[in-house]
Parts: structure tokens; C-alpha cells; sequence
């Protein structure tokens, strides 16, 4: 394949990080006062790359470039659509919080953008070389996130803890990917699926899947690797941590799931009970460490931590079937984190953001749209039917029980009934509490918009339609086995 | 006369993986002293992956090898850029200090 046939598949990616550049260097000649400006031009790269991922001019075709380091498939489309629109949402919900806080900089768009251009990476990425590139490109944009608020105490030791564990765990990853390199004589994923099919007991190769695995872990922030999560969740400026709780772990997850389905389908006995494991302690801390929070931001983390969980279970089945529950539940999950950040987003009162859980106390009295809006949304979080959150769940348990793992999604209701506990507390302090007082009224458009297009989402919408969703996801999955 | 083959090679790279994490977990005085811990962790992926291109007659590890030297300049680059708007804060970079948040 030409050069020029072979970019002509890349046009999203190509996109972003040319647009990225052109945007940095915009930004630095005119300044902080282009913020707004830029942050619009960055939202229509992304929807741009967006459209583009299916409009590609070489048609809607599916290739594997760069030697098979590069894969263009169902599978990666899906995740990148995902990741583009949850990317976009980030940029649109920000404005209103960094005007406020006096963060209205320009670089805040444009790390964005080059951290959708890693997670692009990531979701096609079929060479452990392409993989570390596309993880890192993504990570070193969200450790500056993170500490974006750089007068902030919380926000800089947010960024710092963030930087110290996703570099403990690319380490680890990339310990994991030498040795896999090393035993199977290859870093292309066909190849070291070939390989490790055809050895028995290569104790070399395990080593390295699992040291792969853990440095997976962390980066979708899966119990025993999640000790980062509720801090920098809490300590980064919200909007950001919308994004954290979106974007890159559908990103990470993903890259997971092709890592593991793609170059290992032939030692599914030998990775089937670590994700299991890994599954069930996240579960597990999603479900109680969660109930002591008494700040939202803290409570998602866990609640995030929680839902890596569930998606985990579906990738423990190691089927096809699995792999397209794992797809449906990101896909569900990604809707619903926006929504409930953008309500998060809305907590505000004359000076500034406010986080606790109890202000949100009576909200239904003060506040009606917003009160139905996060119902619906703790509702599709906690998994009760007939929201979306409920679908999302009940796939990933039927593809463990399609897949002899029966204990694993036993496990995983006893967790979500657990963990409906401290979701639906809140509901409780909404509708019968004792008021606290009002958030203010104006909201802004772009935050109405994503809790509201969230909130219908996942109840009625996608209640509706979930089978095209299904269908969408099981396509993508097809194209991995 | 001893032969150093590829096993040596990788016992090095264990054992400089293992005092890099040590080091990211034990230490408690200095923030500075995880970045270097980092450093010695992609260090051992590096001799690792070098050691096996020589070994398989493969030049993707070498490659492979050069993609992380890159990425690790980048790497300290942030972190530093992050430790010092840390210590603009605090006025400290003990690891001990950074503790604003907590359950």
C-alpha cells in the first residue's frame, strides 16, 4: 500500500493532530483571549474527525496499516466515535467552570484534542509499539489536565499523583510488553497470538501478560490498581474530571480488550481468571467505598472504579459475546458519567462550585428539572430498569453466564444491589430532605443540554433502542475474532 | 571463562526494575527520588528489550527500545513541569506533604 493510500485511512487522526498543531500555534499568537475561539475550533475537529471516522475518503473501507501496527476496523470505529463525541462534550461543558475559575487558557482545548488523538491510537493500535505510543501521547495530555489548575494545592498534587501512578503503570506495561516481545519473538499482535497458541506453558510469555494486565488496570483504574482514582478525581478541576471518567477509560478499556482478545485468545485459560479476579475486586470497592464519600467528585471515582468492574466481567467471558457487552456497557457508561457531571457541573451557588453531597438536599423543591434529570441518571448508574444502565448490565452478567462463569455475575448483582444503595440515598436526599439552599438558575446551554440529552438517553431513548446499539457493538466485536 | 548471555541480561533488568519500584513505594522524603525511580523502571524495560533483540537476530526491540527513551524524555519533562507548580504551592516536595486530600 502507497504511502499516500495508506494515509488516506488515517484521516481522523491526521486531523487532530495537525488541527492541534495549527491550534497551539494560534493560541500563542493571540493569546488567552482566543480561548473561547479555540476551544470551537477544537469541538468541530473533533465532531470533523468524528464524521470522518465513517466518510473516510478511501470509503468505509477496514485495513491494517503501518505493518499491521495500525488496524482500522468495526471495533475501533465504534470507540473512536465514542471517544471523539465524549472528547467534544469535555470542551463544551468547560467553558462557564473556567471562565469562573480564571482557567479560561488556551492550552486546555488543545491537550484535549491530543489526548483524543492518543486514545485514537490506542483503539487501533495492533503492536505493542503502536500501543505504548498511543497510551502515552494520551497519558502526558492528562497528567497537565489534571494539574491544570496549577495555583491549586488539589489540583497540583492531583497531577502529581496521577503522574507518578500512570508512570508506575506504563512501566510495568511496558516490563510486560518486553517480555511478551521477548518470548514470542514479535511485538505485532497477530503474530504473538501465533506464537502463543502454538507454545504450551511459555511461563515467559504469562509473566508478561500479566504484567500487561496490571499496567492495564490502572490506566481504567481497576481494583487492586485504583488507589489514584478518588484523588484525582477529587483535586482536578471538574470539567476534567468529567473527562477522566469518560473518554479514557473507554480508551483504556478498549485497548484492553483487543490486547487481550486479539494476541491472546490462545492462553484465554491463563488471563480468563486474573480478569475475573480483577472484576470482582473492583466490584467489590465500587460497591462499599463508596458509601462512607460524603464529596460527589469522590463518590463517582469509586462508582467508576465500580463500573470498570462490571465492563470487566463481560471481558472475562472471552467471547465475542463478552467483548460486545464490554463495548454496549462503555458505551452506556460514557453517556451517563457526561449527563452526571454536567449536574455535577450545575452545583453551583454564588461563589463557586460546590461538591458535597449534601447540597444537594431537596433539590426536587428547589430545583425540579435538575432533581429529575440526576434521578434519572443515579437510576441508569445504580442499574435499575427500565434505564440504560439496567441493559448495560444485564449484557455483560448474560455473557458470563453464556460463558460458564455463573459465580461472576452472581457476584456482580449482589455488588450493583450494594452499590444501589448509596446511588439512591441521593435520590432520597433530593426528594425528601430538608432544602438546602438553591444552585443557581442559569446553567448555561451547553450544560442543560448534555444533562438533559443524558438524561433522555438513558431513559427513554435507549431503553428503546438498545437492540441497534447491540447490533452496533456486536459488529465491532465480530471484528476481533 | 563465563558466558553472559541473554539471562544475565535479564536478571539485570529484574533487579533494576525491582529496586525502581522499591523505590516508588518505600521512599517517603522526596519526590524527585520517584521521578528517578521511573527513570530506573523504563531503564530495565530498555536493557530487557535490547537484550532480547540481540538474542532473537530481531531489530524491533531496538526500535522499540529508542520509542521509550523518546517517550521517557517526554515523560520527566511533565513531571518536572508538574513538580515544580507542586512546589510553587507547597513550598515542599516531600511525598509525605502531598496529602490535602483525604477519605
Amino acid at each position: 500500500m502507497s504511502l499516500v493510500e495508506t494515509l488516506s485511512f488515517t484521516w481522523p487522526e491526521l486531523v487532530l493532530a495537525i488541527g492541534a498543531m495549527a491550534l497551539l500555534i494560534t493560541g500563542v499568537f493571540l493569546g488567552d483571549k482566543a480561548a473561547g475561539r479555540i476551544s470551537m475550533a477544537a469541538v468541530g475537529l473533533l465532531l470533523l474527525a468524528a464524521v470522518l471516522v465513517f466518510v473516510s475518503p478511501a470509503g468505509a473501507g477496514e485495513a491494517s496499516l503501518f505493518d499491521g501496527a495500525f488496524e482500522i476496523d468495526a471495533f475501533a470505529k465504534f470507540c473512536k466515535v465514542l471517544v471523539f463525541g465524549a472528547a467534544a462534550f469535555a470542551i463544551l461543558m468547560s467553558d462557564r467552570y473556567l471562565a469562573g475559575e480564571k482557567l479560561g487558557r488556551f492550552e486546555y482545548p488543545v491537550l484535549i484534542v491530543l489526548a483524543a488523538f492518543g486514545m485514537s491510537l490506542m483503539v487501533s493500535a495492533t503492536d505493542l509499539i503502536s500501543l505504548y505510543m498511543g497510551i502515552e501521547t494520551q497519558s502526558l495530555a492528562l497528567y497537565i489536565l489534571a494539574a491544570f489548575n496549577r495555583d491549586s494545592h488539589r489540583s497540583t498534587e492531583a497531577g502529581l499523583k496521577y503522574f507518578v501512578l500512570g508512570a508506575l503503570s506504563s512501566g510495568l506495561l511496558l516490563y510486560g510488553g518486553s517480555l511478551v516481545y521477548g518470548f514470542t519473538g514479535s511485538t505485532s499482535f497477530a503474530e504473538i497470538a501465533r506464537v502463543a497458541a502454538a507454545v504450551d506453558n511459555n511461563i515467559g510469555l504469562v509473566f508478561g501478560l500479566v504484567f500487561m494486565i496490571s499496567g492495564l488496570a490502572f490506566k481504567v483504574s481497576a481494583a487492586p490498581f485504583h488507589m489514584w482514582t478518588p484523588d484525582v478525581y477529587e483535586g482536578a478541576p471538574t470539567p476534567v474530571t468529567a473527562f477522566f471518567a469518560a473518554a479514557p477509560k473507554l480508551a483504556a478499556m478498549a485497548l484492553l480488550t483487543r490486547t487481550l482478545s486479539v494476541s491472546f485468545p490462545g492462553v484465554v485459560g491463563d488471563w480468563q481468571p486474573v480478569i475475573a479476579m480483577i472484576a470482582v475486586a473492583s466490584m467489590a470497592v465500587g460497591a462499599f467505598s463508596a458509601i462512607a464519600q460524603t464529596n460527589i467528585k469522590r463518590l463517582m471515582a469509586y462508582s467508576s472504579i465500580g463500573h470498570m468492574g462490571y465492563a470487566l466481567v463481560g471481558l472475562a467471558a472471552g467471547t465475542s459475546q463478552g467483548v460486545s457487552s464490554v463495548l454496549i456497557y462503555m458505551a452506556i457508561y460514557v453517556a451517563m458519567t457526561i449527563g452526571t457531571f454536567a449536574v455535577i457541573l450545575m452545583m453551583r451557588r454564588r461563589g463557586g462550585l460546590t461538591e458535597n453531597i449534601a447540597d444537594l438536599s431537596g433539590l426536587s423543591r428547589t430545583n425540579m428539572p435538575m432533581a429529575l434529570i440526576m434521578t434519572v441518571l443515579l437510576f441508569s448508574l445504580a442499574g435499575v430498569p427500565p434505564t440504560a444502565g439496567f441493559f448495560g448490565k444485564w449484557f455483560v452478567f448474560l455473557a458470563a453466564v453464556d460463558a460458564g462463569m455463573i459465580w461472576l455475575a452472581v457476584v456482580g448483582v449482589f455488588a450493583s444491589a450494594i452499590s444501589a444503595f448509596y446511588y439512591l440515598r441521593i435520590v432520597w436526599y433530593m426528594w425528601f430532605d430538608e432544602p438546602a439552599p438553591a444552585f443557581e438558575r442559569d446553567a448555561g446551554p451547553t450544560l442543560t443540554f448534555a444533562a438533559w440529552g443524558s438524561a433522555l438517553l438513558m431513559f427513554p431513548i435507549l431503553t428503546v433502542f438498545v437492540g441497534p446499539l447491540a447490533d452496533a457493538a456486536g459488529r465491532a466485536a465480530a471484528a476481533l475474532f | 571463562m563465563l558466558d553472559i548471555g541473554l539471562g544475565h541480561y535479564l536478571s539485570v533488568a529484574a533487579v533494576l526494575f525491582a529496586i525502581g519500584m522499591a523505590g516508588i513505594f518505600l521512599n517517603r522524603k522526596n519526590i524527585i527520588v520517584i521521578l528517578m525511580s521511573i527513570e530506573l523502571m523504563l531503564l530495565a524495560v530498555n536493557i530487557n528489550l535490547v537484550a532480547f533483540s540481540q538474542f532473537l537476530g530481531d531489530l524491533t526491540g531496538q526500535v522499540f527500545a529508542f520509542m521509550v527513551l523518546t517517550v521517557a524524555a517526554a515523560e520527566a519533562a511533565v513531571g518536572l513541569a508538574i513538580l515544580v507548580a507542586f512546589f510553587r504551592n507547597r513550598g515542599d516536595i516531600a511525598v509525605d506533604e502531598a496529602n490535602v486530600m483525604k477519605n
